[in-house]
């Protein structure tokens, strides 16, 4: 019961002070679950975010449901998707009983235009490390050039260059594996 | 039909076949405000914006949102645990078939290939992010106003001080908000 109510707190915190979609909450992530915890390392959290993006549903939520399952199986899950949607959904009742006009005030405004700046540097932090951490070789500088130029410059849906690299991974060791 | 049932069926239908993310909801809830009068499909912009400043996942703050117009604080509750409920069910799923196979040579070999496509993915959000905070993207011919550079001094000066003092991320967000309301950003 004790890493249960853990893995919700956990979860809440990181979703209290993540602002944005998915990836936001990256450097939280980072420094909750990898560094203080040591839940999981680097490549696991880009292995949860690869298969978050391909299957349905809210990336947070997915990610968070494969940590908490890692920890404490179906019950993990559970807790630790409460944990995420917590904070989000007593923003947003807060928000539509009490500040109908919130985001229209200056103060919220010049407050998240601050936290906006603080976001981007967190998150140029967390993509050199997860850089570090998921691309290894040649091969994987190729694939990450390829899908990032897909993904920047023709906005094409996540999914595609994601499936795509994948089955590129196992053409590749396939390869590999036959010329040994 | 009863409000719930039918909030927790669209919510439910929404986290089953919504995939990447929170911005893939977003037809969703353009089918769910033209078939229902929870909220207009006007509203929907505005959700967007109060999500981006406010805590936690995009999709969540959305289908409370939706769930608290339709039927106010156990509509949203609904709607929360109906988008939720897929992404667990599906993930449990997947989880217990990877530590199964998580040596295959396969699964291996497909995660190989999948990690840098992710660290694109994560390096691509990142630059939209970049773009809206740092650069007035409307004023590409003039140089000197296309650069903000308040916004690029303050990034520079957080991210020195991420790299000097391994603080948490929170300590960070807090002085940025801080800073924004103090210097009118």
């Amino acid at each position: 019961m004790k890493d249960l109510l853990t893995l919700f707190t956990v979860f809440f915190r990181i979703s209290l002070f993540t602002f944005g979609g998915g990836y936001t909450m990256l450097p939280l992530l980072e420094k909750e679950i990898c560094e203080d915890l040591n839940w999981a390392d680097k490549s696991e959290i880009i292995d949860y975010f690869a298969v978050s993006q391909c299957v349905p549903g809210v990336i947070a939520i997915n990610v968070a449901s494969f940590i908490g399952y890692k920890r404490k199986g179906l019950a993990g899950a559970v807790a630790a998707a409460v944990g995420v949607a917590s904070p989000a959904f007593i923003a947003i009742v807060l928000i539509a009983a009490l500040f109908t006009n919130f985001s229209d005030n200056a103060v919220v405004r010049h407050a998240f235009s601050g936290i906006r700046v603080a976001v981007c540097a967190l998150l140029a932090k967390a993509v050199a490390d997860f850089y570090k951490a998921g691309v290894r070789d040649l091969f994987g500088l190729f694939l990450f050039l390829a899908s990032l130029v897909l993904s920047v410059f023709f906005s094409v849906s996540p999914v595609i260059p994601v499936l795509a690299a994948g089955l590129a991974g196992v053409l590749y060791k396939t390869v590999r594996r036959a010329n040994k | 039909m009863n409000v719930y049932l039918l909030l927790f069926y669209e919510f439910f239908k929404t986290g089953l076949f919504a995939v990447g993310g929170g911005l893939a909801t977003l037809p969703f809830l353009y089918e769910i405000a033209a078939k229902y009068a929870w909220f207009t499909a006007s509203r929907i912009p505005d959700m967007l914006a109060i999500s981006e400043s406010t805590p936690g996942p995009l999709g969540i703050n959305m289908a409370t949102f939706a769930g608290y117009n339709a039927a106010g604080i156990p509509g949203s509750v609904v709607a929360t645990v109906a988008l939720s409920a897929p992404s667990v069910i599906i993930i449990v799923l997947i989880a217990r078939f990877l530590n199964k196979y998580k040596d295959n040579f396969y699964v291996d070999s497909v995660f190989y290939g999948l990690r840098p496509a992710v660290c694109a993915m994560i390096s691509s959000a990142a630059l939209e992010i970049f773009r809206i905070t740092l650069v007035h993207t409307d004023k590409f011919g003039n140089l000197a106003q296309f650069f903000d550079f308040r916004a690029i001094l303050f990034f520079a000066a957080i991210l020195i001080l991420m790299y000097k003092f391994k603080l948490h991320p929170i300590f960070y967000l807090a002085g940025a908000a801080a800073l924004g309301i103090i210097f009118r950003f």
